[in-house]
């Protein structure tokens, strides 16, 4: 059974959509509770998956290997077998990550009652995303990585041009043509590393990279074609991330997706970048990696300082929110530009503590809009008033995002500083400014909409309802958890994070 | 040559053809004799018989050592073999469109219909089946002349007859500029097997000449260009994809396509792999030398095909661009010198067949409802019939090279051919995963168009032939996509390269 455990967690959200087969399209009801059924047996399934993980080793766990598929390469020293392997493990960073995103998804779907429209094939889409998903973190070579990361691209398009706002195709569209251009790149790399290796796998690729030279350049591998991979590597995933200029696709995602999508999006799938920077870039690459620090830690402030600068002049919420994560994202690239401890486990605490506080944010203030029918700084006003608690939950969110002590995003914030101040002290200062901008965009957004004036209209909106209470104080509970205990974090991730330091020679 | 001789032939290799060739005789003269009114469905289900029968006997003749009568006019190996199940498979999935195909024009040519495709499909399993420039041709010219008169079945339709017209004075040029090539090879060999050609290529009075040898590789390139609609012949296809009848296009886009392939690798791989090097270019062997030129050739293709397709409206005309690209993606490890040409290019096929078959199913079955070839066709589908949409979507992802279809496995191998040589071609990869990125526009625009617009127009009504076609292609789509190697090793298990290259001495026979 436990070998099977990480392939039935990742297949796990096919239950949900063979269940839903059978239930007839106009039933509302048994849909939606339906949908959240589907997202609880991933989550149990992770849960076990949880249990089942030694938090004190550094190997991979719960290793599943199969045979897929073979090609023999006939070549002058004979017929050689390229052979693709189904390759599934966690390590601590992995596991973390499909914790997240099973605890995100149950969250999203509860957050999906808002959706008006042909909710059958909405749940079916979601739950071949959440598959997707688990999948990429799972995946333990790059065929099964890619394959998973392609996975997720096509029920996001799908749900974000039907199910979106106003201008959602469009939105859709430049979703697929952005990802297209990271996965396209992110493709040939790989095929190319396996065509000069031989193997896919994670493992074998980093010992093979990390060869002396002399027996690399007798494979063809020299220097410059590292760095080449790094560099297509690092541009593939910086899409994903994204790193200015390659974020406008995702901001017109967060503004036109349905908030559900969003939250996942936010949450989980900007993941992705940061996950495949660490595990491909610093750790298949470190060398490379170690030389091109200034560069991505430059990267980092400039997302920073670009994201938070244009979330100040936002008059949309969902806009200061979609920069608001540009500029957030910019602190993992900060923290894996310091090549230390400190400065990883920063990155690493930043991407799950983005996940939850943006998850937290796009979920009130999609419930915001479902009441308001806007996300207009200056339609909302007030709110405190008629909705306590939306009103006192996104300021909790706000003042997370901001990097408050005692919540998630201080830690992540502070040790990712904290290491780019040892290596790059002035890069780090210029840094800084950005997290004081972050106080003053988040607190302009969060005090105009809960409080000054309070406008007419405003007098029909109602609290948040008890279903919307669940994932709104769930995410908070966990933000504050991760802020108050990190050592429950950093304990599981450690012994990952020690293999990849030692890799980089921190 | 006495009736010896000719009794001396192991005859039973050739089964596959001999059915195909009797039950079109059959048909043909069945047509005849039938009264006018009488309903041609019968026809169909005798040649797809007839066509089974040949596919079975091709999977009988599996074990079959390498067999070559006919003095290599007739040459069996696994090459041969693993295409004409393509070519036979693909048909068969033609006759079933063809059968369905609701038109009155094309009634009183419907007999005609079924016999001329196997006819079509005659000359290109000839044409798998050869090593002598002779019978390539003859089986060439039989595949294309029969496609002609297919083009224009529709006989007072202007547009088919367009389509049949332009059709038939382009590959007119092609087949001429072909076989011009061709003489030059013979020339310059003195040859028509390509065997002895590859033997005579080692002339030391030919390596003088070795500029000759280039001149008529280019020539016999592009002239097979055209079969495949790859650039610099590809301007016909539009035209002809658009006017022709439905079946029709879907044969010419699938096993037309595939029987250009066969004949373009067994052509020019086996005569020029040892060609010498033409003196006063750089390179070592030919094919090296003109490597960077027809490697141009693909990337054009490419680009034409998806660029021009992002401006379709026509859903024909759209897929005609799209199988543009489609075989510049093809000509991607023919062009890199892959040694993994051939199981490349066979699994692409092998996808594309069942994605771009079944793909014109739904092309089919919307366009002669609505009456129209606009993309409007395909508005809102997905609440009309949500189980014709779906096997589209999944086609058209597969034409994407979205993972989990087989389209992705057949890209994903492509790539391997094009970056696993030393030097790899970075920027041939480049181009195909950049207009790959171009061809997302208009697929999906398809999906949009389907999921995202509101529905219009009634339901489909669906034929049970087209049905069983439209689930075999959406399974076997998928199932190549999740397990590629129940394919893959069924090449590997029978597959020699050597056989390949290989002269069998014929016995018993006296040389001439």
């Amino acid at each position: 059974m436990s070998t099977w455990l990480l392939s039935i967690l990742i297949f796990s959200p096919m239950l949900g959509v063979l269940v839903l087969a059978f239930v007839p399209s106009h039933d509302e009801k048994s849909i939606k509770w339906l949908g959240i059924l589907g997202t609880l047996f991933p989550l149990g399934t992770a849960l076990i998956t949880l249990s089942a993980f030694d938090m004190s080793s550094d190997k991979l766990q719960l290793a599943e290997t199969y045979r897929w598929i073979s090609y023999e390469v006939f070549q002058s020293k004979g017929e050689v077998s390229y052979p693709i392997f189904y390759e599934v493990g966690v390590n601590g960073l992995s596991m973390v990550l499909i914790l997240l995103t099973a605890v995100v998804s149950v969250l999203a779907a509860v957050a999906s009652f808002s959706i008006k429209k042909n909710w059958k094939s909405y749940f079916i889409l979601f739950f071949l995303l959440e598959m997707g998903m688990l999948g990429v973190f799972a995946a333990q070579n790059l065929f099964l990585f890619f394959i998973f990361f392609e996975i997720t691209l096509i029920p996001m398009f799908f749900l974000i041009g039907r199910w979106g706002y106003v201008e959602r195709e469009k939105a859709a569209y430049s979703f697929l043509i952005y990802n297209g251009v990271g996965s396209a790149i992110l493709l040939i790399a790989f095929v190319s590393m396996f065509m000069k290796t031989g193997t896919m796998n994670f493992e074998k690729l980093t010992e093979t990279f990390s060869l002396p030279q002399e027996e690399l350049n007798a494979v063809f591998i020299t220097d410059g074609y590292m760095m080449g991979m790094l560099i297509a590597l690092l541009i593939a995933f910086a899409v994903k991330l994204p790193v200015v200029p390659l974020h406008s696709w995702m901001v017109s995602v967060h503004v036109q997706a349905p908030p559900a999508i969003v939250m996942i999006h936010s949450g989980i799938l900007l993941k992705i970048g940061a996950y495949g920077l660490i595990t491909f870039g610093a750790g298949m690459f470190p060398e490379e990696f170690r030389s091109l620090a200034f560069v991505i830690g430059l990267f980092g402030v400039i997302n920073l300082l670009y994201g938070a600068f244009l979330a100040l002049t936002q008059t949309d919420v969902k806009r200061v929110l979609a920069y608001s994560s540009v500029s957030h994202m910019g602190i993992v690239l900060i923290g894996l530009a310091a090549l230390n401890e400190a400065g990883i486990t920063g990155a690493v605490f930043q991407v799950v503590s983005h996940g939850l506080i943006s998850a937290l944010l796009f979920f009130l203030v999609g419930a915001l809009y479902e009441r308001a029918g806007t996300s207009e700084l200056n339609d909302l006003g007030g709110l405190a008033k008629r909705m306590p608690i939306l009103a006192g939950v996104l300021l909790a969110g706000g003042l997370a995002s901001l990097g408050l002590p005692g919540m998630s995003g201080f830690i992540s914030e502070f040790m990712a500083f904290l290491g780019l101040f040892e290596k790059m002290p002035i890069l780090a200062a210029v840094g800084t400014l950005g997290l004081i901008l972050t106080a003053v965009y988040v607190l302009r957004a969060v005090l105009a909409i809960t409080f000054g004036t309070e406008k007419e209209q405003h007098e029909t909106y109602t609290d948040l309802t008890s279903a919307e209470r669940v994932p709104a104080f769930v995410l908070l509970a966990a933000i504050m958890f991760i802020g108050i205990y990190p050592a429950w974090l950093s304990d599981m991730l450690r012994p990952a994070l020690d293999v990849i330091l030692l890799g980089l020679g921190g | 040559m006495d009736l010896d001789t000719l009794l001396s032939y192991k005859w039973g290799v050739m089964a596959p053809e001999f059915i195909i060739l009797g039950v079109a005789t059959l048909l043909s003269v069945l047509d005849l004799f039938m009264k006018k009114e009488a309903s041609r469905k019968p026809l169909a289900w005798l040649a797809g018989a007839g066509i089974i029968a040949a596919l079975v006997s091709v999977f009988l003749q599996l074990d079959q050592e390498v067999t070559s009568i006919l003095y290599d006019t007739y040459r069996l190996d696994f090459f041969s073999k693993a295409f004409k199940i393509l070519l036979l498979l693909g048909t068969l999935l033609v006759i079933v469109l063809a059968s369905s195909y609701k038109k009155e024009e094309i009634d009183e040519n419907r007999g005609e219909f079924y016999y001329l495709l196997l006819a079509a499909l005659l000359g290109a399993m000839m044409m798998a089946s050869s090593a002598d420039m002779i019978t390539l041709f003859v089986g060439l010219e039989l595949l294309s002349l029969s496609s002609y008169i297919m083009a224009g079945l529709e006989r007072r339709n202007k547009r088919s007859n367009e389509a049949a017209f332009k059709y038939v004075v382009s590959g007119g040029i092609a087949t001429a500029i072909t076989l011009f090539g061709m003489s030059y090879v013979f020339g310059l060999t003195g040859e028509t097997n390509l065997f002895l050609i590859v033997q005579n290529m080692q002339d030391e009075e030919l390596l003088k000449h070795g500029f000759l040898l280039v001149f008529a590789f280019f020539i016999t390139f592009v002239g097979l260009t055209f079969k495949i609609a790859a650039a610099p012949l590809h301007m016909w296809a539009p035209d002809v994809y658009e006017g022709a009848p439905v079946p029709v296009t879907a044969f010419l886009s699938v096993v037309s396509k595939t029987a250009g392939f066969v004949i373009l690798i067994r052509f020019i791989i086996i005569t020029f792999i040892s060609a010498p090097a033409a003196p006063n270019i750089d390179g070592e062997v030919m094919l090296l030398q003109v490597q960077p030129y027809v490697m141009a050739l693909a990337a054009v293709t490419m680009v034409i095909g998806n660029v021009t397709a992002l401006r379709q409206r026509n859903i024909k005309r759209m897929f005609a661009y799209s199988s543009i690209a489609q075989a510049g993606y093809l000509l991607v490890p023919f062009v890199s010198n892959s040694s993994l040409l051939f199981e490349l290019i066979w699994f692409y096929l092998l996808a594309y067949l069942f994605m771009n078959i079944g793909a014109f199913t739904i092309i089919q079955l919307l366009t002669t409802q609505a009456g129209s070839n606009d993309i409007s066709v395909f508005r809102g589908l997905f609440k009309r019939s949500p189980w014709l949409a779906l096997p589209m979507t999944l086609f058209l992802l597969s034409l994407a090279g979205i993972p989990v279809t087989a389209g992705f496995v057949g890209k994903f191998g492509i790539f391997m051919g094009a970056l696993g040589l030393e030097p790899a071609h970075y920027w041939l990869a480049a181009v195909m995963m950049l207009t790959t990125l171009i061809s997302y526009v208009y697929y999906f625009n398809v999906i949009a168009v389907m999921f995202f617009r509101d529905d219009e127009g009634r339901k489909i009504s669906v034929p049970g032939g087209m049905a069983t076609v439209l689930a075999f292609c959406a399974a076997s789509t998928l199932i190549l996509g999740v397990m590629p190697g129940l394919a893959l090793d069924f090449f590997y298990g029978n597959f020699d390269i050597n056989e390949f290259f290989m002269r069998i001495e014929e016995v018993g026979t006296h040389t001439h």
